[in-house]
């Protein structure tokens, strides 16, 4: 009897086995999360094999919605795949930094997870756990591009985990230049044909030209160029881009910011002026208010159709290129010799003279995205890499980088493929390749400009913005605002030491240079 | 005696929890201020006088320093007229002085950094109203927030019509419990209005003025969320005040040592100001009812 009971129970418990499928099985992601699960460790189905109940993890990221909804949407995903607990606390980008900062420095553990400028890793390395190598052996991780490996990494190793690449690269609302009326009245003013820029001097014209009138038809005056410009908000962005082209040259290595060997700051050299002189004077192709521009009010503005051109980040052209946009497929990026602006005058801090190009020279900024980390200080450390490991699995970038607001931007190989635009998103063809062909010059350019990522970029910063917004304000003349920066920049690095900065320095140096 | 040691015991813990608060973070401040705290610098590291040093000659602390004065004493000055007018246009008024007394309250009310976001919808060059009331008049679109004479006027015009009602009730109070004998006594001697002001109302009312006027400058002195909010202390440097300067020094570079040092420095110029300020206006007012 008992053994009959004993083979009846084996036989039911094998059944169960066999015709009980386990969750991971049976569970429809596709159609549960709306999205394309892609296999692997990071992925929908793996990660429900993952078991974190009773664990919890406090993440700290931006506001809703840039990388403030994506953070929000995943955790809960991963909460219901895993039965962990994510807490995820929002701050606006101004004060990230500082909370960030003040439990690194006093030794407090209250985020697993922290979501910032990737700039500030020179600030954050000591401080952050080096991703796994598992991570890294992702297919998802190897298919991130050279350049944003490297602006993940410091010193060799890998401490920001990646899941955005930025940059800001020239677009631009396109019929205006098509239109017959308008290349005759601007060969008329300037005698020359109107063309997409190629060069800052050329921008310029153009968003002069374009600026103060109704070209776009709707009643409404319409001007030349929107670009970010507020004081302390992410201005200094668009001022790298408006300088890279002057001051970056492709001949001379060993340093945009300093000269390592001396660690001489370069921020008031003839080539920053020049790109200050020139921003200061398109202040006038800017619409009303322009000075106080703001991210936000950058992609509401060039996004909307108020003016026809702008130099900063994808944010802008994605919310353009959104099924309910206006002038969806009628934008493009990127001139016809490159992703950003060129100048045919670069300044050689070498041999202290102007080189001349034949062709524009060109500089595109890699600026920063964001960046994020485990925290050493993490207890569940391992529940903090998966979860990155899943928010940035290819089902999620994939569609995150779809929705504007989100804020997750281009940083894959297989990003720069026209059919990934076309398909995901529903953009024309015309505007997928001039998309895909920015990014890969961006991704090719041998003469990129990159953040400062020292410790205590942001003092450096928030001084070379003080004396860039004096300009811009009139209260100085460029060349006085950038000579009283190089002097403040000067006692920064003697403040944080020399060699500090110069070893730091280094890791920038490696990829201004290629190396 | 057994009593008034009992006494002791139960103030102690109410003294301790008093200093522990106010005495303590001064204390903690005025010993960050002699340390090199930065980002790269962890702690109390001793470097003596060097961030005092370095705050003398740090000419942005100076010049925000300026900036909110000459913000500040424009913005009391304008508060203390108007409250003080519209006191006086209302105190008669039983009913209607009932009815704009809560109507006054309200801006007070309201959190700064929320009214500072819909004055700069206001003062939004294209969408915002202002301009189209100016056009009305024939006047052109003023850049208000764009350039930096309008910019700086935007802040005290956001600063005036939040703060004035405060002045207005305070004045509106003194007002009501004046005694009625000088009035009398005035208008027995043929005095007018504007006498009665210059010679009765104005001295008698000095006491309130001094209280109400160093409350507002304190207040005022301390003027960082509207400027957060509406124009981040630009354009150019155009509205950078001392407490905005030193959230981006502390907060944004993290100069925690340095910032401190400004703090205590801030600190010592408001109140050697203030007390300034206050024996001049004490004296001034002493002087004013006997020139009567």
């Amino acid at each position: 009897m008992i053994a009959k009971v004993m083979l009846l129970s084996g036989a039911a418990v094998a059944a169960l086995c066999v015709f009980t499928p386990v969750r991971a099985e049976t569970v429809d992601y596709n159609a549960e999360y709306g999205v394309t699960d892609v296999p692997g460790i990071c992925s929908y189905a793996d990660t429900d094999k993952k078991d974190y109940t009773g664990k919890k993890i406090t993440i700290l990221t931006h506001a809703v919605p840039v990388m403030g909804e994506p953070v929000e949407l995943h955790s809960k995903q991963f909460e219901e795949l895993t039965g962990g607990k994510v807490e995820v606390v929002h701050a606006p980008f101004g004060e990230l930094y500082q909370k960030i900062m003040i439990p690194f420095q006093t030794g407090q553990h209250i985020y697993d997870i922290v979501y910032g400028g990737s700039y500030w890793i020179g600030d954050w390395a000591p401080y952050l756990e080096p991703v796994p190598q598992k991570y890294l052996d992702t297919a998802e991780m190897k298919d991130i591009t050279p350049a944003y490996q490297g602006v993940a990494t410091w010193n060799g190793q890998r401490l920001q985990y990646t899941f955005d690449g930025d940059r800001n690269y020239f677009k631009y609302y396109a019929p205006p230049f098509q239109n017959e009326e308008n290349k005759k009245k601007f060969k008329e003013k300037y005698g020359r044909d109107l063309a997409v820029p190629t060069t800052w001097d050329e921008y310029d014209q153009v968003a002069e030209f374009f600026s103060g009138w109704d070209w776009m038809g709707d009643g409404k005056t319409h001007y030349g160029s929107t670009e970010i410009v507020a004081r302390d908000n992410v201005a200094f962005s668009n001022f790298i881009t408006r300088v890279a082209s002057h001051a970056k040259n492709p001949n001379v290595k060993g340093g945009f910011w300093f000269d390592l060997e001396t660690m001489t700051p370069q921020v008031n050299n003839p080539g920053f002026v020049r790109g200050l002189e020139m921003w200061v004077k398109a202040l006038r192709y800017m619409p009303p208010g322009g000075i106080n521009f703001g991210i936000a009010e950058e992609i509401f503005s060039w996004g909307g159709g108020e003016s026809l051109m702008s130099v900063t980040w994808d944010d802008a052209f994605v919310q353009a290129q959104q099924p309910d946009s206006p002038i969806q497929n009628k934008v493009l990026v990127g001139s016809p010799i490159g992703p950003s602006m060129g100048s045919l005058e670069v300044w050689n801090r070498a041999s202290k003279k102007w080189d001349k190009f034949e062709k524009p020279s060109i500089a595109p900024y890699v600026t920063w995205g964001w960046g994020a980390g485990v925290t050493k200080s993490s207890k569940e450390k391992e529940m903090a890499f998966d979860w990155f490991c899943f928010f940035s699995n290819y089902a999620n970038t994939n569609h995150d980088e779809m929705i504007g607001r989100f804020g997750v931007n281009p940083f894959r190989t297989s990003h720069m493929d026209s059919n990934y635009w076309m398909k995901g998103a529903g953009w024309s063809q015309e505007v997928a390749d001039s998309f895909v062909k920015m990014l890969k010059g961006m991704d090719t350019s041998t003469n990129r400009v990159f953040d400062l990522r020292v410790p205590g970029v942001n003092q450096y910063y928030t001084a070379m913005m003080n004396g860039v917004a004096k300009a811009m304000a009139g209260e100085m003349k460029p060349q006085a605002a950038l000579d009283e920066v190089a002097a403040e920049w000067k006692r920064i690095t003697e403040e944080i030491g020399v060699d500090v900065v110069r070893e730091a320095y280094k890791n920038v140096v490696r990829l201004e240079d290629n190396e | 005696m057994l009593q008034s040691r009992y006494k002791y015991v139960f103030l102690w813990p109410a003294l301790i929890a008093l200093l522990a608060v106010i005495i303590f973070p001064l204390i903690y401040t005025v010993l960050l201020s002699f340390s090199g705290w930065s980002v790269n610098r962890i702690g109390l590291n001793w470097v003596g006088w060097a961030n005092y040093a370095r705050a003398i000659i740090d000419p942005r602390f100076w010049q925000s320093m300026g900036t909110l004065y000459t913000m500040v004493a424009l913005c009391v000055l304008f508060e203390y007229v108007l409250g003080f007018a519209l006191a006086l246009l209302l105190w008669k008024q039983a009913r209607a002085g009932r009815f704009f007394r809560v109507l006054f309250i309200v801006p007070m009310c309201v959190t700064p950094v929320i009214m500072a976001v819909v004055w700069r919808t206001i003062f939004h060059e294209t969408l915002g109203p202002m301009n189209d009331v100016l056009g009305w008049f024939g006047i052109p679109p003023v850049n208000w927030l764009s350039t930096t004479t309008p910019a700086f006027a935007t802040v005290i015009i956001i600063d005036v019509w939040q703060w004035t009602s405060f002045i207005f009730i305070l004045m509106l109070a003194g007002l009501m419990s004046l005694p009625h004998e000088p009035f009398e006594a005035a208008q027995i001697d043929g005095a007018g209005p504007i006498r009665t002001f210059i010679h009765v109302i104005f001295p008698l009312m000095a006491p309130i003025t001094l209280g109400a006027l160093v409350i507002r400058l304190i207040e005022s002195s301390k003027l960082m969320d509207t400027i957060y909010t509406l124009t981040s202390g630009g354009p150019g440097s155009s509205t950078e005040t001392t407490s905005y300067m030193l959230y981006i020094r502390g907060l944004r570079e993290f100069q925690i040592g340095y910032t401190a040092s400004l703090s205590i420095l801030y600190l010592i110029i408001m109140l050697v100001g203030l007390t300034v300020f206050a024996k001049a206006m004490t004296r001034m007012m002493r002087i004013a009812p006997s020139a009567h």
